[in-house]
């Protein structure tokens, strides 16, 4: 559809919404003898569809559209209008002196009262700061959303930024209301200058962050992202944004790389686990797994590899361990997860620590259908007795089940075990040998 | 009526085309789509708009930036402010009055809550009395104090149905809605959400029909089904006696054909029968609708989280870092499930310690990512998650004071309004229960604690209206609800209604009936 602006202006305008409504007892222009007269006469023919004919002619035969006429009408919608308003409606024939002082004769109140009920009204003439405020107090007192929206659309259009930053500054519901439509227009140029202004210098800075979800190109979004750095973020957020920033840099770096090998089809990881899906714009743990499952290898000086992020992003040993459990886990890599949890102490001995308490890892080994025998061995480390079993009954590590049971003297959990265990299997030889030993003392 | 949908409307041979919308600036995108893919080459065909309940500045702008506002000849409203969902239910349907209300500080879904107010007046009769807790509720009596003076002249003479007013501030009870809903309803909205009256659950265990197999089985809630009536606000533990006895009496009432003898006998039997199939089909789908439920209520998943959500609402451990929810960060739950944890925690806590929120914060953002920072904005202003100030934690007293934690709950033959989370009174009934009997004056002191004033006013009925209730007559209180409430608090409500010397009956209106994962989901910040 290609209307012009300005056909599309006049068919709005003279669109049968914007009908002068004779219907209006309060209005003053019905007290009007001459006017009256007039308006009865027309009565009989008017219905809604024809009001189109009333509109387009004045009554002092001056053709509608002329701008000639002091105090133009305008309805709510055309407030706003950037253009200044143009006369549309009929005016009655009066003479102009009386005309210009019934038309300001509309106090402030009157005219928000019009605004509400969807009338015709003049704006324009509130020219003084005072009026225009005053007109503003009205409209407030009223609550109603949309005679509060034009009014200050009026008073964006019609007074300087400072000013109306100034006033609203101490007019709590006007301010709360400006902020909402400056949101919900996206000006956000108007909205960031406002915040300034008012010193609200954290909303300010959300204010702007919050414009990168836009932001689909992620070299455009990088650089965005880099002028939200030093904004005026509380300290601990400052420290996300600063590394929000630096993590989307890498995943360019990694993106662009990975997606070379993989299409040069030369790196066996790749070929055996072609990747699903891009890593940009992921969280960083997502991030830290992909590295694990596809670097794992690499030394620290490279971006992609896994030691690199966890000492650019301060990753706890908590989460990396755990994240790269779970990456080597699916790639049934055992070894790298035994090298995980294995650390030498000063003896030479070598010993298994968890930082995350070996019953999640045991719940990701299995998640990750580890054979029994890693398994087995890992819910052996579990601490906690009850645990233990529980995960080994649940697992089927019978070895692990067999020997608690002996330590804990438990022999009736045993008995009970017993059917659960093949038939003739060597796990059911080393329960009857246990249950008929003479040296163990059992409790129940 | 045909849904909104973008680009072309659908074919029909009519002249006149009404776009009904709520003045949402996307549905205005749509609306120009629908109106610029118009074909020229058929009929030129009229369009109109009716704003529900308000038109909208802004969102004719938008149709004039689109180019199409010229295009209506009609652009109107229709003030519809609340909408009935069952005989005792009410609801304005907003999606973003608690956050316009509590975080931007947006009045405007207060103003429609007045005006509904007002239209429910005129239809049943002035409300002599107004209770109000919360900023947004003093706002709301403030307005409706001043219509009705604007309304002068037109005295209701129409006999008033309610003795009270009840407003309420959502943000009195943040709580609430966090914690898992354990009605047999509040359960179906928690796991498949009800919208609109209507649940959609997975076809599998329901007799598949003639749609195609697969699509999910579309179900109608309300209290004109009989069997859904009388087990919608129970506790989800004790809907399964009641399908079993019901099953029974059925298959009894089944067999009566065998005793059928007579012409007459049989005639009489087969007039009841299509009763009697409605009541087998609506045991159908409700057996198979708690045994989809069964299964998330018995996981360990479900079990382990309850175990929390109790530990928290009874006090314990809320003032460090949680094993469970660092778990679930971990494993990647659902965001939402996440925040609705550590939320509960902190309002648990009146504020978590800074440790502990920062804690939580780095490892969420870590985790589902760094532009997550706006919506635990959100949850800061709204109260739901931030540090304590003052370092200290008010929520012991105000559980103590309105017993908000029960130990020993009867969840089959229920005696107190915590039967609805299996040990926790929602702190909001619980002010509603207290208001009724003795009165506000027994706890001053912790309305004192909880954010905004408490408030009374009085609206003078002409003498002749002037109500007298019998001994023995309850009393009618409207409680309306500024910010949403949850189904498991309409439970408690209806519970309250129907004890014997409980002395008040209760109508609930509200902004929007929703959930813990709903209210926070309309918290969440989205692109543009």
């Amino acid at each position: 559809m290609n209307r012009t602006k300005g056909d599309e202006e006049e068919y709005w305008n003279s669109s049968k919404f914007k009908a002068f409504t004779f219907d209006d007892e309060d209005d003053e222009l019905s007290q009007l003898k001459e006017s009256k007269r007039a308006v009865n006469s027309l009565r009989d023919f008017v219905d809604d569809d024809d009001d189109d004919d009333l509109e387009r002619v004045s009554w002092s035969g001056e053709p509608v559209g002329s701008r000639t006429r002091p105090g133009s009408f305008q309805s709510l919608s055309d407030a706003l209008s950037d253009t200044p308003a143009k006369t549309y409606a009929p005016e009655l024939g009066r003479p102009k002196g009386e005309y210009k002082d019934y038309s300001n004769d509309w106090s402030p109140s009157d005219t928000v009262r019009r605004l509400r009920k969807g009338k015709v009204c003049s704006l324009e003439r509130f020219r003084s700061l005072q009026d225009k405020l005053q007109l503003l107090e009205e409209a407030v007192s009223m609550h109603d959303g949309n005679v509060i929206t034009a009014v200050l659309i009026f008073l964006k259009r019609t007074l300087c930024k400072e000013i109306l930053f100034r006033e609203l500054e101490v007019r709590q519901v006007a301010l709360r209301h400006l902020i909402h439509f400056l949101k919900e227009i996206g000006d956000q140029k108007l909205l960031l200058d406002l915040f300034r202004f008012l010193d609200r210098t954290e909303e300010l800075a959300l204010s702007h962050y919050r414009e990168h979800l836009n932001i689909q190109d992620p070299e455009k979004r990088k650089e965005f992202l880099k002028t939200c750095i030093g904004l005026p973020f509380s300290a601990e957020d400052s420290a996300h944004i600063q590394d929000h920033y630096t993590l989307l840099e890498r995943q360019i770096i990694i993106e662009a790389n990975d997606r070379h090998l993989e299409s040069a089809g030369q790196t066996e990881i790749f070929r055996k686990h072609p990747r699903k899906a891009s890593i940009l714009n992921m969280p960083l743990v997502t991030t830290l797994f992909y590295s694990c499952f596809y670097h794992y290898t690499e030394a620290e000086g490279t971006f992609s590899s896994p030691i690199n992020l966890k000492k650019t992003f301060k990753i706890p040993d908590k989460q990396y361990v755990l994240t790269a459990l779970a990456a080597r886990a699916k790639l049934r890599a055992w070894h790298d997860v035994d090298a995980l949890f294995t650390t030498k102490n000063w003896l030479g001995y070598t010993k298994k620590r968890a930082p995350i308490g070996f019953h999640r890892v045991v719940e990701i080994l299995h998640k990750n259908s580890a054979p029994v025998q890693i398994l087995q061995e890992y819910v052996n480390l579990v601490e906690d007795v009850d645990t233990k079993l529980n995960l080994a009954t649940k697992f089927k590590c019978h070895d692990v089940v067999i020997d608690t049971c002996r330590d804990l003297k438990d022999r009736q959990q045993l008995l009970a075990y017993r059917s659960k265990v093949d038939k003739g299997s060597a796990e059911e030889e080393k329960i009857d040998a246990l249950l008929s030993s003479p040296q163990i003392r059992w409790k129940n | 009526m045909f849904t909104l949908k973008g680009n072309r409307l659908p074919a029909a041979d009519v002249k006149n085309i009404i776009f009904f919308v709520r003045p949402r600036l996307e549905l205005m995108d749509i609306i120009a789509e629908n109106v610029l893919s118009e074909d020229r080459r058929g009929p030129v065909r009229d369009f109109h708009i009716l704003f529900v309940p308000r038109r909208s500045l802004l969102c004719e702008q938008r149709l004039k930036d689109l180019g199409v506002l010229g295009s209506f000849i009609h652009r109107e409203e229709y003030s519809l402010d609340l909408i009935p969902f069952d005989g005792d239910l009410l609801s304005m349907e907003s999606e973003g009055a608690f956050k316009e209300c509590y975080l931007e500080g947006d009045q405007t879904s207060l103003y429609h809550a007045a005006k509904g107010l007002m239209t429910l007046q005129a239809l049943y009769g002035t409300i002599p009395q107004i209770f109000g807790k919360g900023e947004c509720a003093r706002q709301v009596a403030n307005m409706m104090i001043r219509m009705k003076r604007e309304f002068t002249g037109s005295q209701n003479s129409i006999f008033p149905v309610f003795d009270n007013l009840l407003l309420l501030d959502r943000n009195v009870d943040l709580l609430t809605p966090l914690a898992t809903q354990l009605t047999y309803e509040g359960l179906i909205d928690e796991i498949y959400g009800i919208q609109n009256s209507y649940a959609k659950l997975p076809p599998e265990k329901f007799a598949p029909k003639k749609q195609g197999d697969g699509e999910a089985k579309k179900l109608q809630l309300n209290s004109a089904e009989e069997l859904y009536a009388e087990i919608r606000d129970k506790n989800f533990n004790a809907v399964g006696s009641v399908l079993s006895k019901k099953a029974k009496v059925i298959s009894a009432a089944f067999e009566e054909r065998h005793n059928a003898k007579t012409v007459g006998e049989i005639k009489q039997f087969v007039s009841q029968l299509p009763h009697m199939q409605a009541a087998r089909g609506s045991l159908a789908n409700h057996t198979s609708i708690a045994e989809l439920i069964k299964d998330v209520t018995t996981s360990e998943d479900f079990f382990d989280k309850l175990t929390v959500e109790q530990e928290f609402m009874s006090g314990i451990d809320t003032d460090k870092v949680n094993n469970y929810i660092e778990d679930c960060i971990a494993q990647k739950h659902p965001l939402i499930k996440v925040l609705r944890l550590v939320c509960l925690q902190s309002v648990c806590n009146s504020g978590l310690k800074q440790k502990v929120l920062d804690y939580y914060k780095r490892e969420i953002l870590q985790t589902y990512g760094y532009e997550h920072i706006l919506t635990l904005y959100n949850l800061e202003k709204a109260g739901l998650l931030k540090p304590q100030t003052g370092g200290r934690n008010n929520y012991p007293t105000i559980r103590k004071t309105l017993r908000l934690w029960m130990d020993d709950v009867n969840e089959q033959n229920p005696t107190d309004i915590s039967y609805v989370y299996s040990g926790y009174a929602p702190l909001s009934v619980r002010l509603a229960q207290l208001l009724s009997r003795p009165g506000w004056r027994s706890i001053e002191e912790v309305l004192r604690i909880l954010p905004g004033p408490h408030f009374e006013e009085r609206q003078p009925l002409p003498t002749g209206l002037q109500k007298k209730r019998q001994p023995g007559e309850n009393r009618v209180t409207l409680i309306f609800f500024l910010g949403g409430v949850t189904f498991a608090e309409i439970a408690a409500l209806r519970f309250l209604s129907q004890l014997e010397d409980g002395g008040t009956e209760y109508v609930i209106a509200t902004t929007k009936l929703m959930n813990g994962s709903s209210w926070i989901e309309a918290l969440m910040e989205k692109p543009f």
